[in-house]
């Protein structure tokens, strides 16, 4: 289409509105309540533009170019007198009740309020009269409230509400005295509430981590990361300023997370400047110096029976280095023999079977969905995010039959009113994604894995059919069938969360049976770590084994590389490993149970420190960079690791110099991971002969900020293992997308400039969205449906099953231990059906006392409507929970060798 | 002179029973619509009749009707009566209202008829009580005798009626805020397109028509387009219920001939102004209406004289203005309710009605500065159609620009002198601090 | 605790509309012909027989004027402040009132009598000054009436 724009030709796609076409085109209009994710709604009245009926109209008429669609041929102004006037005074009447508080706000610098008040020129004020004032609420550990500043955009509400369907913000009164907040002070419950500090265009939301040990954005220090604390891996911006970590913010990725992050991913990030972090290398418990390290080190290392346990969430890098020091034989996946085989069974199935995995945008695009086994918004949220979005695709055809463009968010909401595409969950016990759910199931993993094994044989009668099941179940797997059948673009979701390979086998059984149709039907599993997927893709063994290998002798020295083996192994056998290694040598950034217990401690650095890349549920590689220079002694694990074996002798590791070589090696020796040397550009490369700055060009303080220390300004470090710079010099313009350390364009200095990276608004960032896909399916099918069907769960008298269940904050070691995240922990408890609580007399909150095995646990009992009898849950991860050991049986009457108990945890209150 | 709306109406105004209605000739025209017209005869009649909507933007009824799909396959369509008076200077459906619910309720049913609507809500305005026990006990009497339900006079065509009272809120009387209200939501207004008629209540096909519009629907179908259109003077249909508030002589509501002039009713019904005052100006049709003066009294009052005149017909209640009551104040009082009265969705209306309040609230109390007149002035000129998300602010923009224009000395009056000279006008003064943003 | 017949006559509105919550504003009118006011206390009760957050449903009744979120005394007096009753002097009247009572708008009186609260047009404006006290409605008000008028309220 052809739109004339102060009468210059330009051309755009159709079915956009004004503005979207304009700001494609690279135009600036000022904008408050539009947002590409969100859609138009016409309330701020700021994106005003002239229209012209043809080339002889001179008067034009003012339209919100995001109300306006695009009509080919039509000509617009943007320059026209009266739209700039207007433009201005819309400014202008915002600001009659904004504080101008500036240069107290935490936004200021980063504030779109302020880049569209300097766009639409107004800098005079003429309003004389008093400002209308708010109070403040409490809401959380997360965020700030300062609603003073609110300019009424609306864009908060629609987000926490409409889009993440949050419950617990709203919009109250009305005229000029609208406000945005709880009904009373309170903690924001939903899990996306962080991104308000980046949907609201001023201050009034703003990050209270941030806040903390406060910074403007234009003082940090950015490097483009990756989160670390699910398997989606969500791009993100990470900041520094005097070597402390101040703030994850979103880097969108068209593909991946888009404009938005989880409060998991956006505040979990604090454990990176604990206090207690490990910053020296110990022996022994006693702080020691490189070369000590090195050489102690080298004499351990040149004796046979060393082993090497890797980590999901440590870099590719960083556990190949450790597997080239060990050897392919004694390298071991540091994850549960459960969670081993289940990530090599999803890369298994994604690589030999013949379904896609979609990314995460695609699965917002889905237009059914059938989540079998996994509760999404605690184990992977932001792929939660996407399944909300994606019950609106089906009754988006409402819309698009009454001509609304699906942009006019108001209107097409109007159209479909509470209608819901099709959605079907099946999960132990209730999830949040329920309220949009066509059907729910509650089941144990072996009925939902029946569940899906009928769907799968619904669909085709070669899937192999179950035996015995129920007529209400019959029905259901029917429904689910055809709702699927009819689905343009069909995704299956599963994943490790309920660790059952049946229900993932249920769900490929699904996934292929309807991919016989539709070519365009997607697969997605989850992991529990973020990178589960890539550790599954280079070769190792189980952790079992090496548990084996040194019980049994064959191995008394262990590398443990990121990793506390509480977290995966059993309690029993992880203390029995321990105590029968003669070294037990530890990398890692944070302390926990297994480095308490090691000889030799190494400062390994975070992934603020570090760089790295990791495969994330997509099979999607994907780099993250460091942000700066770590201080003390804390190095990239791989780092320690290349000069351990170089002084060690290690010939292969000698080599190898940078990130680059390492990633390069790896490349080509390890099969699956070819093509991961392409993920970034090398530390070679330069634009115009330049580095790409990690700091914007307004970056303040460089000269004096240690003139404490010494008044000559430092060298800034040199990098070499990325084309980044770690100050504000270097290329101004746009960098490879891959390696976008902040969005920044002339005029626009919020996050908000997004838009100028972006081929279309809304769309991939220019030069594709990063990362690189290694998961493809086979083109011939060579996976044949899977057999094994279980049998039904049966309770069993005096006996619970017990399950884990997981927890958006709590669940995830790194991020649990922010101190905001903290805040959000939940208590230990263990949730029981209504029937087995009044079978066993219990009340919400009594104790409940059970056994597995030796081990006797007591915690307060929840009482729930939906879990099944004879089945409990405990939450993953928390300290005091035996999550390690689960699934498993427990009794509820103690066993008669009660004398050989060990009482773990023991909750303060009991019953009355 | 007939007068169709209120010949029925007793002089004690209390409400005909059903059975006194249907003596005095009333539900005939839903059996003539149900049993021998088609949905589409009925509504080639109301177009041809020319009606136009009173709710006050004047609006083809037969052309806003045309334009809800008819075919069969929709399941559910509204129709809704705007009982939401609420426009000050305006008291015409009350009466109707309570003293003539069956005439509505007759009006509703064919019209309903006619797109095929088979859900009918009266939406009154709250302070209507009287009006709402009267409507409560038609619309039963008319259940009772099977004009409302199902299978109306063994027609087939089945109708729901309910009555939902409001709960305050001006804006809620814009149509589509009044739907977001029936919805159990804000009363925000929705963005046009999609029209109701297309998706409206509950997303559904809805027609949303005043009170007085629908009462003209039954005379329409029973006497015919033709004797509709002979009731006015001039080309715009129809008779009218005319008030005048203010300080004549009396006061009050008239069914009068469409296109009476504006001087014939202030004088010869309203009995012209009370002794020792002069006529300055009226609102001709509400608060939202543009004044005219003096120079105006012979204008006609119907849509297309009164537009011609600058002015809008509105809803046909005219608000005096008299020589001894203050311009400014008259207006500070509008501009205090549309303040009030604003749903708070979109900039321009939110903030901008309350500044011009607090300017004239300044100005009354002799505080008045230098660029005030201008700050009115460019307030009138964008809280226009389309810069506002609905009609509101228009509205509230078209008593202010008139007064300014009709009345600017009274305006100036409250601004010293030397201030008028010294600071005026602003713009030519104001410098523009940041001129390039690309070096920002 | 809803009643019974709050309940009930919650459960009439509820079927006229598609969904539960289409009918909130029925049960916040209902609730607070009940009850007067709409208490934080009653606005959860509401929401949760609703499967509405509280949040979603406050949003709902701070917008409108006629629901109460703060207590009202037994008689609540609207006095309309628009332009038709401000031509025919209702300023006298608020005077008045204010004086009589000692209270402003938007409080109530020690005795709990009486709240006031002003009020945008009450569509009889040939009559005006108006006024409403609960369900009555006073029209061509002067001063001298308002004696009278006030005293009808105990
Ligand atoms: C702010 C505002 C308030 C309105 N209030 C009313 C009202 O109280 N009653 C009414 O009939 N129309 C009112 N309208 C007009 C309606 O939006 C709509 O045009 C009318 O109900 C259509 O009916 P008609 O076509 O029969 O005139 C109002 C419009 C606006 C913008
Ligand atoms: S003009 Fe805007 S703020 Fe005013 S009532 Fe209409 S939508 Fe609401
Ligand atoms: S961005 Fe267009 S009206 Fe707000």
């Amino acid at each position: 289409m052809v739109l004339f724009i102060d009468n210059k030709p330009h051309e755009v796609p159709a079915g956009k509105n004004l503005l979207e076409a304009c700001l494609t085109l690279g135009k600036d209009i000022p904008y408050f309540c539009w947002h590409p994710a969100m859609g138009s709604v016409g309330a701020c009245r700021q994106c005003a533009v002239k229209v012209y009926k043809d080339e002889n109209d001179q008067k034009g008429r003012l339209v919100m170019s995001c109300m306006e669609p695009v009509v080919n041929n039509q000509r617009i102004s943007i320059e026209d007198h009266d739209a700039k006037e207007f433009r201005e005074h819309v400014i202008e009447w915002l600001m009659t009740n904004h504080p101008h508080d500036c240069a107290v706000c935490d936004e200021g610098g980063s504030c779109h309020l302020q880049d569209m008040t300097v766009m639409s020129g107004h800098n005079y004020r003429n309003y004389n009269y008093k400002k209308r004032t708010y109070t403040n609420q409490y809401l959380g550990p997360f965020l700030n409230h300062e609603m003073n500043r609110c300019i009424q955009c609306y864009r908060c509400v629609r987000f926490y509400k409409d889009y993440a369907g949050g419950k617990d913000l709203d919009v109250f009164a009305s005229k000029n005295n609208v406000y945005f907040g709880r009904a009373e002070d309170g903690i924001l419950e939903n899990e996306f509430s962080g991104n308000l500090a980046e949907v609201c265009p001023t201050g009034v939301f703003t990050d209270k981590t941030l806040k903390q040990h406060y910074t403007r954005k234009w003082d940090l220090t950015m490097a483009p990361s990756i989160c670390q604390h699910c398997s989606v891996g969500c791009n993100t911006i990470a900041g520094e300023r005097y070597g402390s970590l101040r703030m994850i913010a979103n880097r969108y990725n068209g593909d991946v997370n888009g404009y938005f992050l989880c409060d998991r991913g956006r505040y979990g990030y604090e454990f990176v400047n604990a206090a207690d972090r490990i910053r020296k290398p110990r022996i022994q418990q006693r702080e020691t110096d490189r070369e000590a390290l090195l050489s102690n080190l080298s004499g351990l290392l040149n004796k046979p029976g060393v082993i090497g346990i890797g980590s999901p969430r440590a870099s590719l890098q960083s556990n190949f280095v450790l597997k080239t020091l060990v050897g392919e034989h004694n390298f071991y996946h540091g994850v549960s023999d459960s969670e081993h085989d289940l990530a090599e069974l999803a890369v298994k199935i994604l690589r030999e079977g013949t379904v896609r995995t979609p990314s995460t945008k695609e699965v917002e695009e889905a237009d059914a969905v059938f989540i079998l086994g996994e509760d999404i918004t605690n184990t992977a949220p932001i792929l939660a995010l996407a399944v909300r979005q994606s019950v609106r695709q089906q009754p988006a055809a409402l819309a698009e039959k009454a001509n609304i463009p699906l942009w006019n968010d108001a209107a097409v909401k109007g159209v479909v009113q509470d209608k819901k595409g099709p959605l079907f969950i099946a999960t132990l016990t209730t999830t949040k994604l329920d309220e949009l759910a066509t059907a729910t199931y509650r089941a144990t993993p072996e009925c939902i894995a029946r569940l899906g094994f009928a769907v799968a044989h619904a669909l085709d009668n070669a899937a192999p059919a179950v035996a015995d099941l129920s007529e209400n179940l019959l029905v259901l797997a029917e429904q689910i069938a055809q709702a699927l059948r009819t689905a343009k673009k069909p995704v299956i979701i599963s994943g490790a969360g309920c660790e059952s390979d049946a229900v993932m086998k249920a769900a490929a059984n699904v996934a292929h049976a309807l991919q016989k149709e539709n070519k365009n039907t997607g697969l997605v599993y989850t992991m529990l770590e973020c990178n589960s997927i890539g550790l599954a893709m280079m070769g190792g063994h189980r952790l079992h084994a090496a548990f084996n290998a040194v019980v049994n002798g064959h191995a008394d020295t262990v590398i443990v590389l990121e990793n506390d083996l509480y977290r995966h192994g059993r309690k029993s056998d992880v203390d029995a490993f321990l105590k029968a290694c003669r070294n037990i040598i530890v990398l890692d950034h944070s302390m926990h149970a297994t480095t308490q217990q090691a000889h030799v401690v190494i400062p390994a650095g975070t992934f603020a420190e570090s760089d790295g890349i990791l495969v994330n549920n997509e099979g999607r590689a994907q780099r993250f960079f460091q942000v700066y220079e770590s201080k003390d002694m804390v190095r990239e694990s791989w780092r320690w690791l290349l000069d351990i074996g170089t002084e060690a002798g290690n010939t292969r590791l000698s080599t190898w110099k940078n990130f680059e070589d390492i990633t390069h090696a790896i490349a080509t020796s390890e099969p699956l991971l070819q093509g991961i040397d392409q993920v970034t550009p090398p530390s070679q490369f330069r634009v115009a002969g330049q580095r790409i700055p990690r700091a914007p060009h307004r970056y303040s303080g460089r000269t004096s900020m240690q003139a404490n220390i010494n008044v000559s300004e430092p060298k800034p470090p040199e990098d070499p293992d990325s084309p980044l710079s770690y100050t504000m010099e270097g290329y101004r313009g746009m960098p490879p997308s891959s390696m976008i350390p902040f969005f920044w364009s002339p005029g626009w200095n919020s996050v908000q400039s997004v838009n100028k990276y972006q081929q279309e608004i809304g769309g991939a960032l220019k030069g594709g969205d990063p990362g690189i896909r290694l998961l493809e399916p086979a083109t011939t099918g060579t996976i044949k449906y899977f057999e094994g069907i279980p049998e039904a769960f049966k309770a069993l008298e005096d006996h619970l099953l017990i399950m884990p269940m997981h927890h958006i904050f709590g669940s995830e070691e790194l991020s649990a231990r922010s101190p905001s995240v903290a805040q959000r922990i939940p208590k230990p408890y263990i949730l029981l059906s209504m029937d087995d609580a009044v079978s066993m007399s219990l009340l919400e909150n009594y104790i409940l006392r059970f056994y597995i095995g030796r081990y006797e646990y007591s915690l307060p009992v929840k009482v729930s409507n939906a879990i099944p009898n004879g089945v409990a849950a405990v939450p993953y991860g928390l300290p005091e929970i035996p999550y390690t050991e689960l699934p498993e049986w427990a009794t509820t009457r103690a066993p008669k060798y009660l004398h050989t108990l060990t009482p773990t945890y023991t909750p303060k209150h009991q019953n009355t | 002179m007939e007068r169709p709306l209120t010949e029925h109406i007793r002089k004690d105004l209390r409400p005909l029973t059903l059975k006194e209605y249907e003596q005095a000739g009333g539900y005939q025209s839903v059996r003539k619509a149900l049993k021998g017209m088609t949905p589409k005869d009925i509504q080639s009649v109301v177009k041809d009749s020319n009606l136009r909507g009173r709710g006050g933007a004047g609006f083809l009824t037969g052309l806003k009707w045309s334009f809800v799909p008819m075919d069969s396959t929709i399941e559910t369509k509204y129709l809704i009566v705007n009982a939401d008076e609420m426009e000050p200077g305006t008291f015409k459906d009350r009466l109707l209202l309570e003293s003539a619910p069956h005439q509505l309720i007759e009006g509703m049913i064919v019209s309903a008829f006619a797109i095929q609507a088979t859900i009918s809500f009266v939406f009154l305005r709250w302070a209507y009580k009287e009006a709402a026990n009267h409507i409560r006990f038609a619309i039963q009497e008319a259940y009772d005798a099977g004009y409302l339900g199902n299978d109306i006079l063994g027609s087939g065509f089945n109708l729901e009626m309910h009555l939902h009272t409001g709960v305050g809120r001006y804006i809620c009387g814009e149509e589509t805020a009044l739907l977001s209200s029936l919805e159990g939501k804000r009363a925000t207004p929705r963005a046009k397109p999609p029209f109701p008629q297309v998706s409206g209540l509950f997303g559904k096909p809805t027609i949303v028509n005043n009170v007085e519009t629908l009462c003209c629907i039954p005379h329409i179908v029973n006497k015919g387009a033709d004797w509709f259109q002979k009731l006015s003077l001039t080309n715009d249909a129809g008779t009218k219920l005319f008030g005048v508030s203010g300080k004549v002589k009396t006061p009050g509501l008239w069914e009068l001939p469409m296109g009476i002039t504006m001087r014939e009713l202030l004088e010869e019904y309203a009995g012209g102004m009370q002794d020792g005052l002069k006529f300055r100006g009226a609102l001709p049709g509400g608060a939202s209406t543009d004044f005219l003066v003096e120079e105006h009294l012979d204008v006609k009052m119907d849509y297309v004289s009164i537009a011609a005149a600058g002015s809008r017909l509105g809803t046909g209640t005219m608000i005096v203005l008299d020589d001894k009551t203050s311009v400014v104040g008259f207006v500070r009082n509008l501009m205090h309710f549309f303040a009030q009265e604003s749903c708070g969705f979109c900039t321009p209306c939110r903030e901008g009605i309350p500044w011009i309040e607090k300017i004239l609230t300044s100005l009354e109390a002799g505080k008045g500065e230098g660029h005030d007149l201008h700050l009115l002035d460019f307030h009138t000129k964008y809280l226009g159609p389309g810069n506002t998300f609905c009609a509101l602010a228009p509205g509230a923009m078209e008593p202010l620009q008139s007064a300014l224009k009709y009345f600017r000395k009274d305006f100036e009056h409250y601004i010293a002198e030397e201030i008028q000279n010294t600071t005026h006008p602003l713009p030519a003064t104001r410098k523009r601090l940041i001129t390039d943003i690309s070096k920002f | 605790m809803l009643s019974l017949e709050e309940t009930h006559e919650i459960d009439e509105a509820v079927k006229i509309v598609p969904y539960r919550k289409a009918a909130c504003i029925e049960a916040l009118k209902i609730v607070q012909e009940h009850r007067r006011w709409i208490s934080d206390e009653s606005l959860r009760e509401i929401a949760d027989y609703l499967q509405m957050s509280a949040e979603e449903l406050d949003s709902v009744a701070t917008f409108y004027n006629m629901i109460h979120r703060r207590p009202v005394g037994r008689h609540v007096i609207l006095l309309c402040d628009s332009i038709s009753c401000w031509v025919m002097g209702y300023e006298n009247i608020r005077t008045e009132i204010m004086q009589r009572l000692g209270i402003k708008y938007g409080q109530t009186t020690a005795d709990n009598r009486f709240t006031l609260l002003p009020n945008p047009c009450l569509g009889t404006c040939d009559h005006a000054p108006a006024l409403m006290i609960d369900n009555d409605l006073y029209r061509d008000v002067t001063k001298d009436l308002l004696e009278d008028i006030l005293g009808k309220y105990p």
